[in-house]
């Protein structure tokens, strides 16, 4: 039965529509803002002249950004965090949340609460930062070495990037899993550990990826205790840290340049200063940082959507 | 003769004229008695879940819950002679915490708490209806495809590091490349220069140094723009989801009925999605005070501080320049206000909805 929209209900769609493009168009602009801008020569970015598309057009800004081996080290210590921080993760949160989603589980209440309670109260910055630098030291310690000659990423590693919202996420999943089948399992011999790998993970692989995700996005973007605990290892900033000291030490952009300053006796030679400006390495730098989430973004939504809703909440 | 009703613990015995322990009570007094054993030999059965535990609780006490034994630097005196470990200060009683709330650096504390209270207080305000509109519009989308496309665009920038979005808000709304002109402005700020008619904003403009995010005056304004730029789209799922719930029939219904569009939703859609809106907000409320403290780090210099200063980031700060104890005291502070807010809203949402959130 198709019935004919009324007056209201055509006016709110439209309006519905049009915000929506607006809001869309807005959430995707400062992107090709970024690029069109790493993209055009120095003159255009210093003087707002780019709106949309790129102004005279170089790529003078990429190959400095080529250039710098540090950003690249940066990168690759980026990488190196995501991978290793998220398998850290992935490995004690199925585990804990295998035993925490089973009824069995003795003192199962205390366990959670002893979670959930980290998510409502934290110590603070500085008691972590402390804690941080006691435990670090009593590791380095274990490993044999002392703390200020370890690489700190593998602190980074261990000790951050912790949540219990995506344990409770990956509980909750494995709760879902009928019982009967796990019986079905363990009377066919099957123990604690192949019940979880055969069984558990195979049947919860969407929130498992979802939860993977999570943990790879937060280590991916993580900032503020890479720059907390190793301001100085520069060979060991993740490229967040690496773009933001960049935005510092040419304030430039964000300042009124004073009389010859400090950019342009950091423009190197062999690169060409009409070309060439702090902002569009800034772009640039921005661009090829998000390039690999804006890669694997389209096929990940999905999978976000669906954490969203599986959600934290108990009934 | 009288006889007691208690037939399923004891027997009665119409003969002698006594009661006995039923068959029933003994298994139960016996399953008591071994109730403690049976407790240990599950323990000892299920020692692999245990043992499964292992890494996830030694991962929160080492980097959760020891952290918390640092809070004692509160109570210690910041300036015990060549003491560097907590445990070795002296006990100083409260004079952290009334240092704090009425000494020197009360001005400093009070203006942060005040700051972390606005940010949170316009977050929430702003910050939560704009994901139920979000998702009420997209309701409207009946083509598959369209909102997909449109979802993508909307989803992307909660993807994106806190230090690309404060970078790319710096550049977009920075100041003028020469002095006291409009010249080379960000591309944000320019649009704004276009629409304002307003001189005052012009000169603001003129004479920032760093920027609009940098200025005490328009660090709120840019600070709640890019969070609902950045989380609108993701928390318009949570709400999308209740919305879609809604059965078809009942907006059919409400159509023979006669209603408008603001009627469906009046009468159809708010009160279907009500007990998500109750749930988020409660949620939300909670989470007041844990204002992300890296965002407005990489937001604030010295040039904002009397908006953007919060406790996070002025007790990091206080921390820095040796100001431990005190920096310790403020943070607590705040969380611990944090969590009789969170445990407050939880309470409310027990007794409200019936739904319990932890």
């Amino acid at each position: 039965m198709k019935r004919k929209l009324e007056i209201s209900e055509l006016i709110f769609k439209i309006i519905s529509y049009v915000l929506l493009i607006v809001f869309a168009l807005m959430c995707v602009y400062p992107f090709i803002y970024a690029l069109s801008s790493s993209f055009s020569s120095a003159d255009a970015v210093n003087t707002g002249s780019v709106i949309l598309w790129p102004v005279s057009v170089q790529a003078e800004a990429y190959r400095y950004v080529f250039t710098q081996n540090v950003f690249w080290i940066s990168y690759a210590n980026t990488l190196f965090l995501a991978v290793f921080g998220t398998i850290w993760c992935m490995f004690y949160t199925i585990l804990g949340a295998y035993a925490l989603s089973k009824k069995r589980l003795m003192g199962r209440h205390a366990f959670n609460f002893f979670l959930v309670f980290t998510m409502w109260f934290s110590a603070g910055i500085i008691p972590q930062y402390r804690n941080y630098l006691t435990t670090g030291d009593v590791l380095a310690g274990i490993a044999g070495a002392s703390f200020e000659n370890i690489d700190q990423k593998w602190l980074i590693i261990l000790a951050m990037g912790m949540n219990a919202t995506n344990v409770i996420l990956l509980r909750n999943a494995f709760e879902g899993v009928p019982s009967e089948i796990e019986e079905a399992a363990r009377i066919d011999g099957a123990t604690e550990l192949q019940i979880l790998t055969k069984v558990y993970i195979p049947m919860s692989k969407a929130t498992i990826a979802t939860v993977a995700l999570f943990f790879g996005i937060s280590r991916w973007n993580g900032y503020f205790w890479a720059m907390k605990m190793m301001p100085n290892q520069r060979y060991s900033w993740p490229v967040q840290v690496f773009i933001r000291d960049f935005i510092d030490q040419t304030s430039g952009l964000v300042k009124i340049p004073a009389e010859g300053s400090d950019w342009e006796t950091v423009i190197p030679a062999g690169f060409d200063s009409s070309k060439l400006s702090a902002l569009s390495v800034v772009y640039a730098m921005v661009i090829c940082a998000v390039i690999p989430i804006l890669c694997i973004y389209p096929f990940i939504q999905k999978y976000f959507a669906k954490g969203v809703n599986m959600g934290g909440v108990k009934e | 003769m009288f006889k007691l009703k208690c037939d399923d613990f004891l027997i009665y015995d119409e003969a002698t004229g006594t009661y006995s322990m039923s068959a029933e009570q003994q298994v139960r007094d016996e399953t008591e008695k071994n109730k403690w054993r049976s407790c240990g030999f599950t323990l000892l059965k299920d020692w692999r879940l245990y043992l499964m535990l292992v890494p996830l609780l030694l991962v929160y006490l080492l980097w959760r819950y020891l952290p918390m034994t640092e809070l004692l630097a509160a109570f210690k005196n910041p300036g015990t002679a060549g003491a560097t470990e907590v445990s070795q200060q002296d006990w100083y009683g409260l004079s952290n915490f009334s240092e704090l709330f009425f000494g020197a650096q009360r001005t400093a504390f009070w203006q942060a708490f005040r700051n972390t209270f606005i940010i949170a207080f316009y977050g929430l305000l702003f910050g939560f209806p704009f994901p139920i509109i979000l998702a009420l519009f997209f309701n409207e989308i009946k083509s598959n495809v369209t909102r997909s496309i449109l979802q993508v665009c909307v989803y992307l920038p909660k993807f994106m590091s806190t230090v690309i979005i404060t970078s790319l808000a710096i550049v977009l709304f920075r100041g003028p490349t020469r002095a006291n002109s409009t010249e080379g402005v960000g591309v944000i700020t320019k649009l704004l220069l276009l629409i304002s008619p307003s001189k005052q904003f012009e000169e603001v403009v003129k004479s920032s140094t760093f920027g609009l995010v940098f200025s005490t005056r328009y660090f709120r304004a840019i600070y709640q723009i890019t969070g609902i730029w950045e989380h609108g789209g993701y928390d318009s799922i949570v709400f999308f989801g209740a919305v879609i719930a809604v059965s078809p029939t009942s907006y059919e219904a409400a159509q023979i009925d006669g209603a408008g569009k603001m009627a469906q939703m009046r009468y159809v859609v708010i009160p279907s999605i009500l007990s998500t809106v109750v749930i988020m907000l409660i949620m939300k409320v909670g989470s007041l005070l844990s204002v992300g403290y890296e965002k407005v780090y990489l937001m604030s210099n010295s040039d904002n501080y009397a908006a953007a200063d919060i406790v996070a980031t002025l007790s990091n700060r206080w921390n820095d320049s040796g100001n431990t104890t005190l920096g310790i005291a403020a943070e607590m502070v705040n969380n611990l206000i944090g969590m009789i807010l969170v445990l407050g809203a939880n309470a409310v949402a027990k007794r409200a909805a019936d739904v319990s959130l932890y």
